[in-house]
Parts: structure tokens; sequence; C-alpha cells
């Protein structure tokens, strides 16, 4: 049962992601060498401020963007906060509405929800069976008394890719402004910033093998929002707190090495392919999310008649680490949003299973995969009261 | 750890999982909106449970205090059976994270609702007692 000899399979890299060895030796310098301020004037603070300044364009190099238009954060959340919030107290009076979707990550729903308690006007929009939101019923919704549309680039749970450059035209034609959750998206499939036309955008560190605890948001030229950290003239007097500079540093070596790992995405998508394949050929089960648009390493799968913190305990007993949008898993006992948002039933949210996958996985982690996964839902089957195969 | 070692004990090698053919009492409480279903099966002898089956649709916990719960009333007579609270499930599992108490306040409905079944089925005139420690709402398993 304890295959302790087996390597593990890390198949969870939507959730986060190892720090990169690279990425280790770029930041190490800034602790002991380059520890500076780089807002202080002398030597030691000049150095940082280099580093910073250098970080700062290979970011925006990966984004497709100036430098000038790069924020650092502390992570996607605080850039998710920061986009909404500063840009509906930024809004023109009369421009009370923002326009979201109902599978946004929490860090856009409760954001959004904090803004409805002071009185903004927030309009959720639904998704199809693959979660992509419906355009016709955000043109609908998208008139001159809207401040923001904001809907991420691709889904956390489900990977569906939205049509964002639709959306941010559909919003700017409203005379809107249009943010994107990016933090799935950057480093895992290829874009440009200003191909896409949005206003903001959101990253984070920990999703492409930076360290947890930095994030950036993207701020077209132009685009005014309120700020959301008031201190001491940072970033440009928008975002304050002595700049984290060995985690920027990082940031932008995993951003660059994220880009240079691009051509390896055919590959992910075959390895994703053949994943949803083998899982989808178990049965009674549905794949979750679109076969087409979606992110490269992303496969979400649910299995009738068996919960998913189950499957998910069994799993990692075999040496493999997934996730899953049952309740049983989460602190809240909700079933995942994103799921049930999708039209799907409750009962088949509770036996979802995610794996996410990455450039370190190989077509044998796959073939485990596939073999644990087949082995755990029939066992738990086997004791399943609903089972119609008992 | 999430859960205990017992608990990943009963969850890896659950006791008593099945169903008894020509059992004396079954008991189905749970949805699968909820995402648990237990239903457990007693066979009754002379008043003492001299067999116990179960199976469940659910959580970690849900399939650990299942398994539990079985094996604390296997071989005890009914009113015995009836005096196990869910407290004491989660006891014998050396505790459980807060959210998933109310696992075992399912098991505990289980037990009663198949000793209930078995007191309607030989016309028995007495009443199971109510569950004491309700779980998630009124919404949530048959309240």
């Amino acid at each position: 049962m304890n295959e302790t000899n087996v390597k593990r399979i890390y198949a969870d890299h939507a959730a986060t992601t190892p720090v990169l060895p690279e990425v280790v030796e770029a930041m190490l310098p800034c602790f002991n060498e380059t520890w500076g301020n780089p807002s202080s004037l002398h030597q030691d603070g000049q150095r940082a401020k280099e580093l910073l300044v250098s970080a700062r364009a290979t970011l925006a190099s990966t984004l497709g963007c100036d430098p000038s238009e790069v924020y650092f954060t502390s992570c996607g959340s605080e850039s998710d906060n920061w986009a909404i919030k500063g840009a509906a107290r930024k809004a023109k009076q009369g421009r009370n509405k923002i326009i979201t979707s109902k599978i946004e990550h929490h860090a856009v729903l409760h954001t959004c929800e904090a803004l409805a308690r002071e009185g903004f006007n927030v309009v959720y929009l639904d998704v199809d069976s693959e979660g992509i939101v419906d355009l016709d019923q955000l043109r609908r919704e998208a008139d001159d008394t809207t401040a923001l549309v904001a809907v991420m680039m691709a889904n956390n749970e489900i990977g569906t890719l939205q049509p964002i450059c639709e959306i941010a035209e559909i919003a700017h034609d409203a005379g809107a402004l249009c943010f994107t959750d990016a933090v799935q998206a950057f480093g895992a499939i290829r874009f440009n910033v200003k191909e896409i036309g949005v206003d903001m955008l959101a990253l984070s560190g920990h999703k492409l093998g930076a360290p947890k605890g930095i994030g950036a948001l993207y701020i077209k030229k132009g685009v005014r929002i309120a700020n959301l950290i008031d201190g001491g003239g940072q970033e440009k007097g928008k975002r304050g707190g002595t700049e984290n500079l060995p985690y920027i540093v990082g940031l932008a070596k995993a951003a660059k090495l994220a880009q240079s790992r691009l051509d390896d995405v055919p590959r992910i998508i075959k390895m994703r392919n053949r994943l949803i394949d083998g899982l989808c050929a178990l049965p009674h089960s549905k794949l979750n999310g679109a076969r087409g648009a979606r992110l490269p390493g992303n496969v979400n799968v649910s299995f009738e008649y068996v919960e998913g913190e189950s499957l998910l305990l069994w799993l990692d007993i075999m040496g493999i680490s997934a996730s899953t949008g049952s309740a049983c898993s989460s602190n809240s006992l909700e079933a995942s949003h994103v799921l049930l948002a999708t039209g799907l039933p409750i009962e088949m949210a509770h036996g979802s299973l995610r794996f996410s996958l990455s450039h370190s996985n190989t077509e044998e982690d796959v073939d485990r995969i596939i073999a644990a996964t087949a082995e755990v839902v029939s066992k738990l089957r086997a004791m399943s009261p609903i089972y119609p195969g008992n | 750890m999430l859960y205990t070692e017992k608990v990943m004990d009963h969850f890896t090698n659950p006791r008593n999982v099945g169903e008894i053919a020509d059992a004396s009492g079954v008991g189905t409480v749970g949805n699968a909106k909820c995402g648990d279903i237990m239903q457990m099966f007693i066979k009754v002898e002379n008043d003492i449970i001299v067999d116990v089956k179960f199976k469940t649709f659910g959580c970690g916990a849900a399939i650990a205090t299942s398994s539990m719960a079985t094996e604390l009333i296997k071989g005890k007579s009914i009113d015995d059976a009836l005096a196990l609270t869910n407290s004491a499930v989660v006891e014998a599992l050396e505790g459980l994270p807060p959210v998933k108490v109310h696992c075992s306040v399912l098991a505990e409905e289980a037990i009663k609702a198949a000793i209930s079944d078995y007191y309607k089925r030989n016309g028995i005139d007495k009443e199971v007692p109510e569950v004491a420690d309700h779980c998630c709402g009124p919404e949530c398993h048959h309240h």
C-alpha cells in the first residue's frame, strides 16, 4: 500500500511549484551581497536599484510591455485586489458597475463582494458547460455605467481559456477598463499583453518557479487606478513598501525561464491529452472544462459515485499529489463554485480530480496517474452505496 | 497530516465493509449532494448485534467513522449501540479535524437508522433516541 520507494509524482502545479534552482541562484546574492534598499542614495542602495531596474525590464519583456507599466506586489491576490478596488474607486462618477465572471478565483470574487458591500453594482457573468463566459451577456451588461470588466485569462480549476481579446474589446467599446487575472496563464501559454489589449493584468511568481510572496500587476500607461497600499513612494508612488528585491529578481528569472520553456508546451499538451483520454476511458467519468481552449497542463475529471477527498488521500498514499473540487476537502465545506457554474451536478463536483502538469512531468508519470486513479476509483466504488455496478 | 494515524488506518483498511443479505435492519443516511452517504446493515440475534457491515460514499473521515462505528457496536446489545455517541467515535479515532466532526454524527445516525429499521421490521414498539449533536444544518442529511 505504502509505495514509499517509488518516486513521488507532483501533479498539482496549479497550486504551486517548487522554486527552480536557477531562480534560487539568481536570488541568493540579493540576500547577502546586494542587500541595500533601492531607495537609498548610497552605493549599497544604488546597486540594489540596478537589480530592481533590470528585473522590471526582464519581466516587462516577457509580458511585451514597457518596464514603466510593471508594478511589483506581494502576490497574485494583492494584484487582483489592487486592480479591481483601484479601478472601482478611481472610476468616473456614474460608473459603478463591475462585471466579472462566476468562475473567477476567490481573490477576485471576494474583492468584488467587498465592493458590492460598498455600494458597487457587481454583475457575475454566466459560463457555458466548458467554462467559457457568455459574451452576449457581457455585451448586454457592458454599458456607460460600467467601470471595469474583470475576467480571468485561464481558470485555475478547469483550465478554460477565455476569449480575452474579445472581452477587452467589448469592455473598451463601453468605455470601461478591462482587467485579467493571468495567474495561471502567465508562463504557461504565450501571450503579449499589448496584443490582448487589457488595461491591467495580474500575475504571481509561485506558479512558475519563483517563491511564494511575489506578484506583479501590469497597468497600461495612462490608466489611473487608486492605490491599495500607500507608503514611501516606491513603485512610482503607486505601491508602498520597500521592494522585496530577492523575490523580484526571482520572479524576473522565473518569467524568463518560463518564456524559454514555452517551446516545451506541445509536449505538455500531448501528456495532458493522453491523461484526459486515459481517465475519461474509465466508466462514469466526465471531463470538466474545454478540450481545446484549455491550459496546456490542466486535467480535471469527475468520477461519479466516489468522493474527491477520498480519491486524493489514496492517490497521496500511492505517491501522487493532485487536487479536488469536492466540498469535503475545503474548509468551507462548499463544492467548487467553478464546477457548479459550468452546470455540473453537485454530486459530480464532489467526485472531481484536478491534475496540473508542467515541464517537469513525464509520459511515465501520466501512465502511473492513469493506473493509480483507475485502481483507486474502483476501490472506492466497490464500497459506495450508490454505485450501480455493485 | 490532516488526519490522525487511527483515521488513516480505518480509511485505508476499513473494517466490516459490505452488505448483509439477510440483515435485520438497514439504515441509510446522508445524501450525495452533501458529499456523503452511509449505509449500515445490522444482523440482530437475541438483542445482540452479531454482525454489522457498511457501505459509504464520502471523504476520508466519513469512511473512517463508518468503519470505527461498526467496530464499536459489533457484538454489543441494541441498547449499548443506541448509547454510542458521535463523540465516542471521534475519541476512538483519536480526533477529527473540526470541519469533519459532522461525519461522525452521520455514523451515529446510520446506526440509529438501522436499529429503527430493525424495530419496524419486528414490530417492536420503541423509539430510537434523537441524535444529540446535529451536524451541518436543516438542509443537510435527514433531519
